[in-house]
């Protein structure tokens, strides 16, 4: 393997991971403050498609980031009416939130199927992009790319250092306790969702606006729902959901990396390569429960209401 | 005026079965606003949506053609979801099942004998079983969610296929298509009616059906399984095995998936395509919430999502709306579901306004 290969590999990963990264960041928050939302794939599609038509129509790809963002936002909206305002289990709501998702966004984007798009393209920082293997990787990437280590950090900050982070693990590990203390807990989790909707959609648009500036249905292919591995994988924690979506992203584009070392293996059976990681990584990370148990949140998936 | 909810108590028996007419109702009426803002006649499309595919001898046997599958997931998911074991894998489970028996059928086109299709029929189950087995085998081996292995199985399947109709199962005489070769007639269902396409998978349906009831209703086994679903803790404690009852619900749920998957090969299809399923795994889902996990609930529901699967096709065609309309109803009638379960265990109650701000007057006074 040359280096120039190696430096291409490098690029895709974090092209591939990024839509993972975004997702899982979102739903990491969320499950930090006590809430599974499984609707990951279904608000990624409507971002995907709403993003898409805005961008589109308005020839403007900011305006269809933002778009992407709402879509999202709007879904995650939906699930914290029915599983946070009326106690619904979390499982069922989340799953009728995907269902959802991927009927609405095939229906909205019918017509946009296989229209051209110009999407985001990469924007080399001078000589940083030069340095061999990571520059490409790190400083040659499109403008959301960057988007997503800044959004990266500010998560990571705000979870470890902030105050919000000290009521989010409240809310989280007791909400009895937060409640107690005076914590509006049904209001951090609705917002949490909140934020994870606004991700997942952003993820939606990533796919649509620039790793594949289209629109096709199902587009996601699962990665809302390998977003919510990554996060099992992370033991959520934040640095380590980096870590494993760029390892995810290795594992999509292995087919670059098989034609690179002349390899001929069909298709079809790499493309099964990232969810066969997903159980191998699941299968890892759960078997000893007492330590999952010890680093997910208490109230993961627990309805909860003021005074019971 | 503010609406609040007031818990009942306990859980109120008429509104479990009045919810989900109530969420096919609202589905109907949000329907119908959606095509009257999409600019189509609402009740016109509504009757080509759901009433113009079943209007003659054909339409119904289509319907039954393509509530089969949709049944028989769904039966097989009551079992499972009783448990609080949540699959989410019919789809891979049919797939496979599908593949399974393909496999062993463009092998034995020349076969006479009727024992063809016996064979090819419980090799598709079991290759359904075989891929739920896999998901009992992480989750009591390994302890991996199910939720996730399932889906992830999901996707592996659909992928499998892709590459069998693609490779190895390709007709060699097929130019080039991915489609295996046409089944002999051994092994295909036999249609029930000449001229409709309903087959003799209505049997399995029916057999299924019954087998799932008395299993459910009326077995220690069932019994098992709903404890276990109820509480995790009290059936360790009277001695349930919970590893076996998983391993059980989920063989029992993946088996009947598969069945479905190879009904539809050697049945209605007669080879093995891409398109095997148009995602009847997941819209069993959504009917066995809305057949409240109870099979003759479930019988319903599943007539219902046959009845958008074909209208889906029918608006199509008559109305020019995206296909895709099935899935969005699917979506919505579970949305407005889970929504309308929440007056199982609670009461709304209008609040007067008026009555509040009193009450905080008396207290700014009392101050």
């Amino acid at each position: 393997m040359d280096i120039d290969l190696l430096t291409n590999i490098f690029y895709a990963m974090v092209r591939t991971g990024t839509p993972l990264l975004l997702v899982a960041l979102g739903e990491l928050v969320c499950e930090k403050t006590g809430v599974l939302n499984l609707g990951q794939e279904g608000m990624m599609l409507f971002g995907a498609v709403a993003g898409f038509i805005a961008a589109f129509a308005t020839g403007n790809l900011w305006l269809g980031v933002i778009f992407a963002c709402l879509g999202g936002m709007l879904l995650s909206q939906l699930f914290a009416l029915v599983a946070l305002g009326f106690n619904a289990n979390q499982v069922a709501t989340g799953l009728a939130l995907t269902i959802f998702g991927v009927g609405l966004s095939s229906f909205i984007g019918a017509g946009w199927v296989g229209k051209p798009l110009t999407g985001f393209e990469p924007v080399a920082i001078p000589l940083l992009s030069e340095i061999p293997l990571i520059g490409r990787m790190l400083f040659a990437q499109d403008l959301l790319v960057y988007l997503s280590f800044a959004l990266f950090a500010l998560v990571a900050w705000v979870l470890l250092r902030s105050r919000v982070g000290l009521i989010i693990q409240a809310v989280g590990e007791n909400p009895n306790a937060a409640s107690a203390m005076g914590l509006p807990v049904l209001r951090a989790r609705a917002l949490a969702v909140l934020f994870g909707g606004a991700m997942a959609g952003l993820a939606g648009g990533y796919l649509s606006l620039a790793y594949t500036p289209m629109w096709a249905e199902n587009m996601t292919a699962g990665r809302g729902w390998i977003a919510l591995a990554l996060v099992v994988f992370a033991s959520w924690r934040v640095g380590r959901v980096l870590l494993g979506a760029y390892l995810f992203g290795l594992a999509s584009i292995l087919h670059l990396v098989a034609q690179g070392i002349g390899l001929s293996i069909p298709g079809n059976l790499l493309a099964m390569l990232p969810y066969v990681a997903t159980i191998a990584v699941l299968v890892l990370l759960s078997r000893d429960a007492i330590r999952t148990r010890l680093y997910a949140p208490v109230s993961l998936g627990q309805p909860w209401k003021a005074g019971h | 005026m503010l609406l609040s909810l007031e818990p009942r108590g306990q859980q109120s028996r008429p509104m479990l079965w009045l919810s989900p007419l109530l969420a096919a109702l609202l589905t109907l009426i949000s329907g119908a606003l959606l095509f009257a803002a999409l600019g189509h006649p609402p009740l016109e499309t509504l009757r080509v949506l759901l009433i113009d595919p079943i209007s003659d001898l054909y339409g119904i046997s289509e319907l039954l053609v393509k509530a089969l599958p949709i049944l028989l997931c769904a039966l097989g998911l009551a079992v499972v979801y009783n448990a609080r074991i949540w699959n989410i894998g019919a789809e891979g489970q049919l797939l496979m099942g599908a593949l399974a028996g393909s496999a062993l059928a463009v092998h034995i086109i020349d076969w006479d004998s009727r024992w063809a299709l016996v064979m090819t029929l419980a090799v598709g189950t079991l290759g359904g079983a075989a891929w739920a087995g896999l998901c009992a085998w992480l989750r009591t081996q390994f302890n991996a969610n199910e939720i996730l292995t399932s889906i992830m199985l999901n996707y592996i399947a659909l992928n499998l296929l892709l590459f069998a109709v693609h490779g190895p199962l390709k007709d060699p005489e097929g130019f080039n298509f991915p489609e295996s070769a046409m089944f002999g007639d051994a092994t295909r269902l036999p249609q029930l009616f000449e001229d409709l396409r309903v087959h003799a998978g209505f049997y399995f349906a029916l057999l299924a059906l019954v087998v799932v009831w008395v299993l459910l209703q009326k077995s220690f086994l069932g019994f098992q399984v709903k404890v276990l679903g109820l509480d995790k803790r009290a059936a360790g404690f009277v001695g349930f095995r919970e590893k076996k009852l998983v391993w059980i619900a989920l063989l029992i749920s993946g088996a009947l998936a598969g069945l479905a998957g190879v009904a539809e090969v050697t049945g209605p299809i007669g080879q093995l395509v891409p398109q095997v399923s148009p995602g009847y795994g997941y819209a069993a889902i959504t009917v066995a919430f809305l057949g409240r996990l109870n099979p003759i609930g479930i019988v319903f529901a599943s007539l219902l999502m046959a009845l958008l699967y074909l209208g889906g096709e029918n608006a199509q065609m008559a109305a020019n709306l995206p296909q895709s309309i099935t899935q969005l109803f699917q979506g919505m009638v579970l949305f407005f579901l889970l929504a309308c379960d929440v007056l199982i265990h609670y009461r709304p109650r209008l609040k007067a306004a008026g009555r509040l701000k009193a009450k905080g007057w008396t207290k700014e006074a009392a101050a």
